[in-house]
Parts: structure tokens; C-alpha cells; sequence
């Protein structure tokens, strides 16, 4: 282990809480909250959603069964038993070992 | 109704995350078999699990560290992986207003599925407790994983596909948010959309800063909220 290797660890954990902290540090001293921040507060945790929906299932790949359909099949199970039941917790567990079954059985 | 004692919410904080536990374990045990195939020593996978907590920058962070580039390409990259990280601090700072000691502490603890867990409407009577609990207690599942399999290496047991859990985390919150309503639901298509637009012309690996602008500058386009929704 090299001085590099710890001075890149601090590099990594400094910058990732920098950018989690970064709105309270500009914004949590002014009295009131700028307009356009509160807009934005109400509407990303929406748009951030689907933004992670996209980011987790990038690595999907059209070319292959194993590299799309156990995906779909899982996340459609999600959606439509979420829609019947509404608890995430079951949909969550029910979907995920739909996905290792698929993964583990047939592929 | 404001203390961070309180067993009946840490009780609801442990169901709410065993998804992420599921998830956080099996990722975080193949961080640490990553690190272990480097030849990194154990108690670097744990120092990095408490001090970074990142899924996938701690990964693209072992490849550096094994590589040896310089700081600042080590800054650049770990800026451009973690910058949806600005999204949750911005979400949350009306909410971790009232938090007392335990503030700096929940920021540090946005990750995706914190943020996905507690950006949601709660309906804990303890919302103050329930924050710090489901915070602290991702972040133990976190260090547990990467410990372990930095520990055990290939001998973790390794269920193929039980990661695919925080993909459904995000999926069923994503459909538990729809109002089914036009404007209240718009945030979550332009969210998606311009993350999949963005994919489709930058590619996997550069991907979510244009979106993330694109995102910012719709959403702020978006005419008010008709009253309080």
C-alpha cells in the first residue's frame, strides 16, 4: 500500500461527499430558500427515479435472450404486481427472485 | 415524537430495507472480491465502504487505485460517476432541515437507495428517527458486504441475480411515485426520457451529466404546481 492508494481513497470519499453536501453547503445558511431550488426539491425526486431506472437497466443488451429478457420479464412483474397488490416490499422480493429463477434455470 | 430512540420505527426502517440489504450485500461482497483479486488487504475494502460509500464509484475506484492515475483524474472521474449525487442533497434540504445532530451524517449517507427509500412521502410518525435509521442501516449492510467479500473472497456464496433487487427498488418506487396525473407525473417521463436519450447518443460511459442538465433545465420550464399536490 503506497501513500498514492490512501491521498486516492481520500480523493474519492472527499469528492462523492462534497457533491452530496454540496446544495445544503450553498443553500442552508440563506433565510429563505430560493424559489427555483424548492421547484426543484418537489419535482427530482420524480425525474431522479426515472433517471436511475434507465441507469440501472443500461447495461441491458438486445443481442442476446440472457441479455434483455430476464430483465423485462422481472420489471414487468414489478410494475403489474405493484399495481394489484401496492406493497413494494412484496413486488421488490417477488420480482427479484422471478429474475434469479429466470437467470439460474434457463440461462 | 423526536427522538432517535424509538424501536416500533427502527422496526420499520429494517422491513423498508431488507431490499437493500439483499442488494447491498451481494454488491458489496463482489467490491470486495475485486479488491481481493487486486491484492488489496481487507481493511481497505472496509475503509473504503465507510468513508466512500458509493456502489459503483468504489468500483471504478479500485481500478484507479490499481492503476495509479493521477488525483486529479481520480477527482474528474469520481465527479463525473457521483454527480446525480447533487439531485439528492438539493431533494432533501427542506426535509433534513429540522435534523439535529445526525445532519451531516444523513448527507453524507445519499446514495441511491437512501435517497429512493426517504425522498418518497413517509408515513412513520417518527420521521426524524426513521431518516437516521434507514441511513445508518444501508450504510451497515454496505461496510458488511464489502467486508465480507474482501474476507471470504470467492468463497462468498454467489447468488446469480439477487442484485437484481435495487433495480426493482428503483422500479417500484418509480411506479408507487405516478399520481397519474399530467403535471405531476411529467418530472418522471422527462427523467427517463432525457436519461435514455442522453444514453442512446453519448453512450454508457458519459452519459448522465448531459442528462442530468437536460433534466434540470426542463424541470425548471415546467410551469407551477396548481396548488399544493
Amino acid at each position: 500500500m503506497t501513500t498514492h492508494t490512501y491521498l486516492a481513497i481520500a480523493m474519492i470519499a472527499l469528492v462523492t461527499a462534497l457533491l452530496r453536501f454540496l446544495p445544503a453547503l450553498l443553500f442552508s445558511r440563506m433565510e429563505r430558500t430560493p424559489r427555483f431550488v424548492i421547484r426543484l426539491g418537489q419535482d427530482l425526486p420524480k425525474a431522479a427515479l426515472g433517471m436511475l431506472v434507465v441507469y440501472c437497466l443500461k447495461d441491458l443488451d438486445f443481442t442476446s435472450l440472457q441479455g434483455y429478457l430476464p430483465a423485462t420479464v422481472a420489471c414487468v412483474l414489478a410494475v403489474f404486481s405493484y399495481a394489484t397488490k401496492k406493497s413494494s416490499l412484496f413486488s421488490v422480493l417477488l420480482s427479484t427472485i422471478a429474475y434469479m429463477l429466470i437467470m439460474n434455470l434457463f440461462f | 415524537m423526536n427522538t432517535l430512540k424509538d424501536k416500533a420505527t427502527f422496526k420499520q426502517a429494517f422491513i423498508d430495507t431488507l431490499p437493500v440489504m439483499s442488494g447491498y450485500l451481494i454488491m458489496g461482497a463482489g467490491f470486495g472480491m475485486v479488491m481481493n483479486s487486486y491484492g488489496y488487504p481487507p481493511y481497505l475494502s472496509t475503509l473504503m465502504a465507510v468513508c466512500i460509500y458509493a456502489g459503483a464509484m468504489q468500483y471504478v475506484g479500485a481500478n484507479l487505485l490499481f492503476t495509479g492515475v493521477s488525483l486529479f483524474s481520480v477527482a474528474l472521474t469520481t465527479f463525473i460517476v457521483n454527480a446525480r449525487h447533487i439531485f439528492y442533497g438539493l431533494t432533501m434540504l427542506e426535509q433534513y432541515k429540522k435534523a439535529g445532530k445526525e445532519k451531516p451524517y444523513l448527507y453524507f449517507g445519499l446514495t441511491d437507495e437512501t435517497y429512493t427509500l426517504l425522498s418518497r412521502p413517509l408515513s412513520v410518525k417518527n420521521k426524524r428517527a426513521y431518516r437516521f435509521y434507514v441511513t445508518i442501516l444501508n450504510h451497515s449492510y454496505w461496510i458488511a458486504g464489502c467486508t465480507l467479500g474482501a474476507l471470504l473472497g470467492s468463497a462468498f456464496p454467489q447468488v446469480r441475480g439477487a442484485d437484481f433487487a435495487l433495480t426493482a427498488l428503483f422500479v417500484v418506487a418509480l411506479v408507487q411515485s405516478l399520481e397519474f396525473h399530467k403535471r405531476n407525473d411529467l418530472p418522471a417521463l422527462i427523467g427517463a426520457g432525457a436519461t435514455l436519450l442522453s444514453l442512446l447518443i453519448f453512450g454508457k460511459d458519459n452519459f448522465l451529466l448531459p442528462a442530468m442538465g437536460v433534466i434540470v433545465a426542463l424541470l425548471l420550464l415546467l410551469p407551477e404546481k396548481e396548488a399544493k399536490a
